[in-house]
Parts: C-alpha cells; structure tokens; sequence
C-alpha cells in the first residue's frame, strides 16, 4: 500500500489542533476546586454541550474507522448500527431514564444501583465497568496508533506517548468539564473534516445514483442481488440474502433491543455527560440533541467506506488485500483521506481522525476516574476522607486510568488473543445489564438479591451460548464452540453476538423477577422515592413550555426521522 | 458558562480557514488533481472561515449582551 505523506501545512493543522485542546483545559483548570466539579462539572453544563459531547465521548477513532470498514464490508444496513442500534435508545433515556438518573443525584450509573439495589451489586457493575474502560482505551490507541504507523509511516511508541499526553494534561487540568468541551470542540472538527470526504466522494462517483450502480457491481460480484450494498431492510428476510448474515428478528431484537439499550442507557461513558447537565431538563434533552446529528452520521462514516468498495471493485484494488486474498476493510477510511485529500485538507482529515481518538479516550478515562474514585476508593478502600482527599484520588486516577490505558495498548500488541477474550467477557457482562436497569426503575418490587444474581446468571447464560454456538466458517476457540460441544450454527458472527444478548438479557429478566419474588425487599417506598417510576411524582417543570423544548416532543421529532430515513433507504 | 466555548471553537475554525484559504491560494495546482481538479482548499477554507467567524460573532454578541444586562 502507498504511504501517505504529509506536508508541512497538514502537520501545522495538527499542531493548531493540540494547543487548542490544551488551552481549554488551562483555562478551565482554575473552574476546578471540588471533586464535585471535577468528576461531574458542578452540574453546570448547558443542555447542547452535554449533547454534543454525549455523541462526541462515544464517536471514538474505533467508531470512525470501524463504521466505514462495516460501510464497506456489508454497506448501507451498516446504518442499523445507527437508526435502529442508536436513536430509540437514546430517546427513551432521555425521556424515562434520565429522571431516575438524575433527580436520584447519584454520581456514577453504579451508584444509583446501590441507591436503588444494594451494594453487592453496585460493587460488581463498579468494577467490570471500571476494568473494561481502561481495556477499551488501550485497545483504542492500540488501533489508532498501528493505523497511523501503517498509513503515515508514524513512529508507533510517538503516537501512543503523544496521544496520551495531551489527553491526561487536559483531563488533569479541567477535569470532566475541560472533556465536555473538548468534545464539543472534537465533534466539529469531527464533522467539518470528514464532510468534504463525502462531498468529494459522492461527486466523484456521479451521486447517489451512480454509487448505487457501482455498489451493485460490488453485490452481484459477492454474490448478492444487485441492491445488497444500498437496501437497509430489503434483504434481511433471511440471513443467507445480504452481507452481514443477520435476519431482521435477531437484528432488531439482539441489536435495536438488547445491545442498542444496554449501552445508551446503562453505560456510565455516556451516561455522565448527561448527569453533569445544569437542570433536570437538561439532562433530559441531552441524549435527544445528540440523536438529532447522530442520525446523519451515517452519511459522513458509512458513506466514505461505500465509496471506497466502489472504487476498490469497479476501479482496481485501491483498498489493501492480505496474503490469503482477504480484503482489510480497517483501511477503508484512511485510504479514502489519501485518496481524495490534497495536503492542507489531508491535514484536516487526519486531524479529525486523531480528535475522535481521543474524544473516545477521554471519555473512557473521565468515567474510570469517577467510577474508581466514588464507587471503589470512597466505598470500600478509603471512605469518611475530606472532598479535598477525593479530588486529589480523582487527579491520581487520572494518571493511573492513562497510564494503564497505555499498558493495555502495548499488551495489545503482544498478546493478542488476551484482548479478543477480554472483550468477549465484557461483552458477556454487559448484555444483561438493561434487564436490571429496565427492572430496576419500573418495578418496585426487584430487590437486591434479585438485581444480582440476576446479572451474574445473565452473564453466565451470554457465556453458555456463545460457548455452545459457533459462526460459519470459524473454527472452535474465542469464537464459539468452546464449551465442549456446538449446538447451532450462525451464519455470521454477527448474527451470533445478536443472539446472545438476546439469551442473556431473557435470562436476566426472567431471573431477577423469579429471586426478586421468593427473597425480601431491601428497600422501602420511602427509600426508592425518586428512582423508580411508580414512586416517583411526575415532572410538572416542562408545561407551559414551547413545544420545541419538551423532552417528549422533541423525542417524537427524532423517532419519527429516524423511520423516515429507514423507509428512504429501505 | 464558565467559558463560552463558542469562543476557542470559533477562534479555532477561523485559523484553520484562514490557513486553508491561505494554502489554497498559495500552492501548486497539481496537488488538486486529487481532488477533481478543484481547489478544495480554497473553498473549504472559506466554508471554515465562515463557520468560525460566525461562531465568534455569536459568542461576542452574548458578551454584549452580558454586559449591557
């Protein structure tokens, strides 16, 4: 593959990039005097900056890169990931979770679940979320440094240290709040430099109409009726008629349900940006003003990775192909910046690449940092200590969350399959999770033990099916099968991670209401006033206020856009 | 608002405006042909341009307003 190199306008872009984001947390570092505001920014944060960094914080250089490889491997249903997988979950937090969330004025996602549960169970969500976050940074830079070090020939070792730096400076600075605005900043940048990608693309390839022509070379050549690559639904009725190998029941129900309201609703990486919005209705309409450019994103990250397919099938292997024939899809984007940009737009693609890299970081590491400090050190390693003691815990945390992010990104590189297993566990643990959350807010009568043994059995059932089903064409190991005996065969990997969800939250719903019946309450009406629906009295703050600012309008708005643009590219 | 973030977000665009636009005029076409030909540095740079001078606009005129009220 041909290299890409950079002039001297495209690295001074970057450089304009890196004292920008430091500035901002140096001007914020003198807002910072309480853990208070640097774990959850006084609670001050104006709705559309919650919003925008509540989008920004989960639009990592992973989501970047891998929605336009999943543009070009399995085209535009990539765009479930998106319309289904995305907007009705952020919706409903918005509109009926967000009040537990932030009318109970717990600091972390694990701390209303002690609130509302108990502490056993606080304890088991503090610590997975805790372990996965600094993993999933690390596996983050990982990624984004081999790219770099593949397509600009960058020194590996730099881009992790460089990286790294700017992101802790920032974070120690200006805690949350100097990672809120930095998102804000990123998600622009984000935008504003992968926009002419598409432009230039789309125009390249004769529009809409003319990339659908390309695309249907692409599905006839895979073996697809000519639609596979621009359809979303038309050809889900069976697996075996589109790229991804899903059907719509498993993908509504394992992604749209299970997977898409897990982690919208529950985790804490996107969570916190709403809880440190200045007011209740703030809160609320944060996940509703994220969902509005979340659902056009799949113009600015599929697209590019479309157009790359195109050009690749139609235009003679522009994208790199592996030894054994296999096309690397990861490079799809990369490939589309070099292809397309001239130096001086080159810089600034490339600048927004590395700002999805560390919006997705320093969101991972501002929510290690609050988890680790209140719900493990205040919990159970150091409790009863001044706030002074905590914001100092908070600046640590910090230091350690990034320093073993970057352990992480260099086991990485040495091991592997360590990191493909620490993800499937993680995957295991957090496909139950919304049972709880769901149980836990609508149902008085979900008690402690019911909460916590129903995650671990929901664990247990996500890790027996995957262990006894295996994907087409793997073999036994990570992938499957590794429970001694294969009971079904998926016809993609895909199709399998949806279904296991699916098992893993029916287990935990269906256990936590069985335990939850035969054991006690641990929590009075009293105690549960405030975090769950039927105890709770309804908001009254909302009447009386334009149409456009209410929580549940604004959802409808979004919802029905969002259907609308299924049935445009249906 | 602690900061008005419309501030370094507006500054920052318009440097970056002012830098393409600047290249866009400077530099040799040949690097364009990438591109379709068109100088995508010159208009984007403008579009940049726009974007954050807005932006500034909008911040400076809260200030204003703070002020006065």
């Amino acid at each position: 593959m041909q290299q890409i190199t950079l002039g001297g306008i495209d690295y001074a872009i970057l450089i304009v990039y890196f004292v920008f984001v430091l500035g901002i947390g140096w001007a914020l570092r003198r807002f910072v005097k309480s853990s208070d505001d640097f774990f959850l920014s006084g609670r001050s944060i104006p709705a559309w900056i919650a919003g925008l960094a509540f989008l920004s914080a989960n639009l990592g250089a992973q989501e970047v890169i891998g929605m336009g490889a999943s543009g070009a491997k399995y085209g535009i249903m990539t765009s479930h990931f998106y319309w289904v997988g995305a907007i009705p979950a952020m919706v409903f937090v918005g509109i009926f979770m967000m009040p537990f969330y932030y009318g109970s004025r717990a600091r972390s996602v694990p701390e209303y679940l002690k609130l509302r549960f108990d502490e056993k169970t606080r304890g088991f969500n503090a610590i997975s979320f805790a372990v996965m976050t600094v993993f999933s940074s690390g596996i983050s830079m990982y990624a984004l440094a081999k790219l770099l070090e593949l397509v600009l020939g960058w020194n590996f070792h730099a881009s992790v240290v460089v990286s790294a730096i700017i992101v802790l400076l920032y974070i120690f600075m200006g805690g949350l709040t100097s990672a809120i605005y930095n998102e804000v900043l990123q998600f622009f940048l984000i935008v504003l430099g992968f926009l002419p990608l598409v432009v230039i693309g789309l125009a390249d390839m004769g529009g809409w109409t003319g990339l659908t022509e390309r695309l249907s070379t692409v599905a006839t050549n895979a073996g697809y009726s000519a639609g596979a690559w621009t359809n979303s639904w038309h050809h889900m009725s069976s697996p075996a008629a589109n790229p991804m190998g899903v059907e719509w029941f498993g993908m509504v129900m394992g992604l749209g349900f299970v997977l898409s309201f897990g982690y919208w609703c529950t985790d804490f990486l996107v969570v916190q940006r709403a809880m440190a919005a200045n007011s209740m209705l703030a809160a609320r309409r944060t996940p509703l003003i994220a969902a509005i450019p979340k659902m056009l994103f799949p113009a600015l990250v599929i697209l590019p990775g479309m157009i790359a397919i195109a050009l690749h099938v139609t235009g003679g292997g522009l994208l790199p192909v592996g030894a054994d024939g296999t096309i690397n899809y990861n490079m799809a984007v990369p490939v589309m910046l070099g292809h397309y940009f001239p130096s001086g737009l080159l810089g600034l693609g490339l600048t927004a690449l590395m700002a999805s890299f560390m919006s997705g970081m320093a969101g991972n590491v501002t929510a290690f940092n609050t988890v680790w400090t209140y719900d493990i050190y205040q919990s159970y390693i150091r409790p009863n200590q001044s706030d002074r003691h905590y914001l100092w815990m908070g600046h640590m945390a910090t230091v350690f969350g990034i320093l073993l992010s970057v352990a992480a990104a260099y086991a990485a590189t040495r091991f592997n399959n360590i990191m493909d297993m620490l993800q499937l566990v993680f995957a295991f643990v957090n496909a139950p999770l919304f049972a709880t959350f769901l149980l836990g807010m609508f149902w008085r009568r979900a008690t402690g033990h019911g909460a916590f043994f129903g995650l671990i059995l929901g664990t247990l059932a996500a890790a027996l099916h995957h262990g006894l089903t295996l994907p087409a064409h793997a073999v036994i190991g990570l992938k499957g099968g590794f429970v001694g005996a294969v009971l079904h065969n998926y016809p993609s990997e895909m199709a399998q991670n949806f279904w296991t969800a699916i098992w893993a939250w029916t287990t935990c719903f269906v256990a936590t209401i069985a335990i939850s019946m035969i054991t006690g309450r641990n929590k009075s009406n009293d105690d549960l006033k405030g975090l769950v629906y039927s105890l709770t009295p309804r908001l009254k703050d909302h009447e009386g206020m334009p149409w456009y600012k209410q929580p549940a309008t604004l959802g409808a708005i979004v919802l029905g856009a969002a259907v609308v643009l299924n049935v445009i590219f249906w | 608002m602690k900061l008005d973030l419309r501030l370094p977000i507006g500054l920052m665009f318009t440097i970056f405006g002012l830098m393409l636009v600047a290249f866009g005029l400077l530099a040799d076409r040949a690097i364009y042909e990438r591109s379709l030909g068109v100088n995508v540095n010159l208009w984007w740079g403008l579009a940049l341009l726009a974007f954050g001078s807005t932006m500034l606009w909008l911040a400076w005129r809260a200030r204003q307003r703070n002020a006065s009220g």
